[in-house]
């Protein structure tokens, strides 16, 4: 024996770790990336290992000649920011733009900050938000589900429900008869709907979901607070006028709203430290994406509604705290 | 369901591989090194000098203000001199080294019979007074002199005394086996204890890691008016005074306030136990069980061992230090002190000795917080440890203070759970240490 020791306690620690977390968090999207598979075919296949690789180049190369600082690919995060990014862009996104969505992800929403722990807002949001801006055409234009498992660029394209619905009312159709228009909500369940390329299967995100919540890689308050939200307020919108607004299950199958409540909003880094911030970051992401949807000029909110409530989280933690041990009047 | 603590908590590896080895006494070594500061409060006053002969038992040093404790020779020799020698906290403090005789010659006042003595003869008054003169200081760990807890401040009402049999650091099983040999013991004491403080309720808490103990226990209460044990769900720190309350009655101390706000009083059974010897045997405090475990020890077991040993002693008692160590911690993983020899003396609050070998003892490389919330979550107090660390690291101390940085346990959860391994306790005691003392002169 040499010398001993000596350091102050603990002297165990729990094992976990930030590699853990993240891998978790990959397998926990697994469900959904078969999902894009078996609904888009190659489409997605190509825009997801374009836009995985494409991530974790960037973090890469950012990291040893900009940044000079050791590499963290390893540690999984540039990974789920690629496999994030790829699931909120349409499965016929040419290979170029998907790079400069990736770029833009890790450069500026993550390593411009700092890298990982330091970023204010989601990295594959910003990623997605800055392409939706740029590219609005690309960005908007959905394979159709099912019918172009062996097509990529030229797949045949459709509206997704919630843009078919948003353009109906606009035109002065019924609701009813919009409904029709659209899939069963079964196959929207399934994810047999046009949209992007892993937010489509509501039943893959809930598996991931429940993955994550066993393991204790986040907690049920981020997401039940941003699903309860959409569902009440939309339930509340549908009771008042069932003529004219859809009710919570289109909502919640529709869109972003499980992938964003599930893996965007629950994000460590971007999101409050305190349950009852957490639950006001969800009510608040909840809120804003159903009035984006109902009332704004986008068919979708989700990605907006995320990146906001980032916006507010240094300011929810700074006035919302735990609750204090002793606070309890006996 | 099982009660427990309502906030925050972790569940770390148990590792009791000591369970259930008999305790078996220490032979006395050549030489003790008796610390005169083993407890919290005022370090005590030696009462001998160089040359003195003394008997076991017999005072070496006194209380030197109302916290702060008796000291008693746990030997027969002659005091050799009084210097100072490095402790647990890896500092030289004054020690009173007394070269022991061969013969163990006790003072003739303390009943060394075996036998059980059930009634207590003593007023509420006397016990208090015997318990401090015993030199009885909290065993668990904490070493906060016993005589100041029973003494109720004015105004104060206590009614429910709370044992603590919970034993929530991994590795140390000293408080179980001295419960399933000493229990009867420990039922008296507790009788002794709830006439001090006037009490007819006695709740013992035991975690439910422990099913014999609680069995155990719980059939000695039947016999024992106003006892009761209550099994808790296993769960860090519940062994922490504010948690085991709250684990108990559901009450909560609130932020800065004693136990007796809430009319409880807490005592390690370790201590309950040396309670009935010191008030029914008239035996002062000198000897303890401590745990010698170990992944890589070969004989790990529980001692009883005079005050002032070399943990040397020990380690040589559960079979020598392995090839592979790395670390020796005074205490439990959670929140023991690593030591920087093995000449350090167990001292009244010596509850274990665990020796790491090298590959566990290495903390690994932190990394930038990934704000996961998981400190927040396992804290017991409801802190936000990452914070608190930032915090302190910057020494933004009106925030820290803010914060409630004075709340901390130091229990160790959040560096424990980090997934970046962030040595958050670390940065936490030093916000803890300044603020302390900016509130100290502040008050002043
Ligand atoms: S050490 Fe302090 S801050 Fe950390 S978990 Fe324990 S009480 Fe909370
Ligand atoms: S547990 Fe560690 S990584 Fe997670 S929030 Fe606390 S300090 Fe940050």
């Amino acid at each position: 024996m040499s010398t001993l020791i000596i350091s102050p306690s603990p002297h165990v620690h729990s094992g976990d770790s930030v590699k853990k977390n993240m891998y978790g968090v990959i397998i926990a999207l697994l469900p959904a990336l078969a999902a894009s598979l078996w609904v888009f075919g190659l489409g997605a296949l190509v825009v997801t290992v374009t836009a995985v690789a494409a991530s974790v180049l960037f973090e890469y190369l950012i990291e040893k000649y900009l940044l000079k600082v050791p590499s963290t690919i390893s540690d999984g995060s540039a990974v789920i920011t690629g496999l994030l990014l790829a699931f909120n862009l349409p499965s016929n996104l040419p290979v170029w733009i998907i790079i400069i969505g990736a770029l833009v992800a890790i450069g500026i929403g993550k390593m411009s900050f700092g890298g990982l722990g330091n970023n204010p807002f989601n990295p594959a949001l910003v990623g997605r938000v800055f392409l939706l801006i740029s590219f609005p055409v690309q960005m908007t234009s959905w394979p159709k589900p099912m019918a172009n498992v062996g097509t990529y660029l030229d797949a045949t394209t459709g509206a997704t429900p919630l843009s078919i619905i948003k353009e109906g009312l606009k035109n002065g159709e019924k609701l009813t008869d919009l409904l029709k228009e659209i899939p069963s909500f079964a196959d929207m369940f399934l994810g047999k709907m046009g949209g992007s390329a892993g937010e489509v299967a509501a039943i893959a995100l809930l598996i991931g979901l429940v993955y994550m919540l066993v393991r204790k890689i986040i907690t049920w308050h981020i997401p039940f607070a941003v699903l309860g939200t959409i569902a009440v307020f939309t339930g509340l919108l549908n009771l008042s006028n069932p003529e004219e607004y859809a009710g919570p299950v289109f909502h919640l199958l529709t869109g972003g709203a499980m992938l964003g409540a599930i893996f965007m909003a629950t994000d460590y880094v971007t999101s409050p430290m305190t349950p009852k911030g957490q639950i006001i970051f969800g009510v608040g992401i909840g809120v804003i994406t159903v009035l984006i949807r109902v009332f704004g000029a986008y068919p979708e909110g989700m990605s907006f509604a995320i990146l906001i409530m980032n916006a507010f989280v240094p300011l929810i933690d700074r006035y919302v705290k735990p609750k204090r041990f002793g606070e309890k009047v006996k | 369901m099982l009660k427990t603590f309502s906030l925050g908590g972790v569940h770390p590896a148990e590792n009791k591989i000591s369970a259930g080895k008999k305790i078996e006494v220490l032979p006395t070594p050549a030489q003790v090194s008796v610390p005169i500061s083993q407890h919290i409060g005022a370090p005590s006053t030696p009462v001998v000098k160089k040359g003195d002969s003394v008997k076991v038992g017999q005072l070496i040093a006194k209380s030197s203000g109302f916290v702060s404790a008796n000291i008693h020779s746990p030997v027969s020799g002659t005091v050799f001199k009084i210097d100072n020698v490095l402790d647990a906290s890896g500092y030289k403090r004054p020690a009173i080294i007394i070269k022991v005789d061969g013969d163990d010659e006790w003072d003739e006042s303390i009943d060394r019979s075996p036998e059980l003595k059930k009634d207590i003869d003593l007023s509420p008054e006397e016990i208090i007074k015997k318990v401090g003169e015993a030199g009885i200081v909290g065993l668990g760990g904490a070493t906060f002199p016993s005589h100041v807890k029973l003494s109720v401040p004015p105004g104060k009402k206590c009614d429910v005394l709370i044992l603590n049999g919970v034993e929530c650091e991994p590795y140390l099983t000293s408080d179980h086996q001295l419960m399933m040999e000493k229990g009867e013991e420990i039922m008296v004491g507790a009788k002794i204890l709830m006439k001090a403080l006037k009490v007819d309720k006695c709740i013992i808490g035991i975690e439910n890691n422990k099913p014999d103990a609680i069995e155990h226990m719980n059939k000695l209460a039947q016999e024992y008016e106003g006892i009761t044990v209550q099994p808790l769900k296993v769960q860090y720190p519940q062994g922490g005074e504010k948690q085991l309350i709250d684990a108990c009655i559901g009450r909560q101390v609130p932020s800065g306030k004693l136990p007796i706000e809430v009319g409880a009083v807490v005592q390690n059974v370790g201590t309950t136990f040396a309670v009935y010897e010191a008030v029914q045997k008239n035996k002062p405090l000198f000897e303890r069980v401590v745990t010698v475990t170990g992944k890589s020890v070969k004989s790990p077991g529980n001692f009883l061992a005079r005050v002032g040993t070399p943990i040397n002693d020990l380690i040589e008692a559960a079979g020598g230090l392995p090839e592979d160590t790395g670390k020796i911690i005074g205490g439990g993983p959670m929140m023991g002190k690593a030591l920087v020899s093995t000449d350090v003396p167990v001292t009244k609050g010596s509850s274990g000795v665990l020796i790491m070998p090298d590959e566990m003892a290495h903390r690994k490389q932190a990394q930038p917080c990934i704000r996961c919330s998981k400190c927040v979550s396992v804290c017991p107090m409801g802190l936000s440890p990452y914070l608190l660390m930032t915090l302190s690291e910057k020494g933004i101390w009106d925030r820290t203070e803010e914060e409630q940085v004075m709340d901390c346990i130091e229990c160790g959860s959040c560096s424990f759970t980090c997934p970046s391994n962030r040595p958050l306790l670390d940065y936490i005691r030093l916000g803890k240490g300044t603020v302390g003392q900016i509130i100290r002169s502040r008050n002043k």
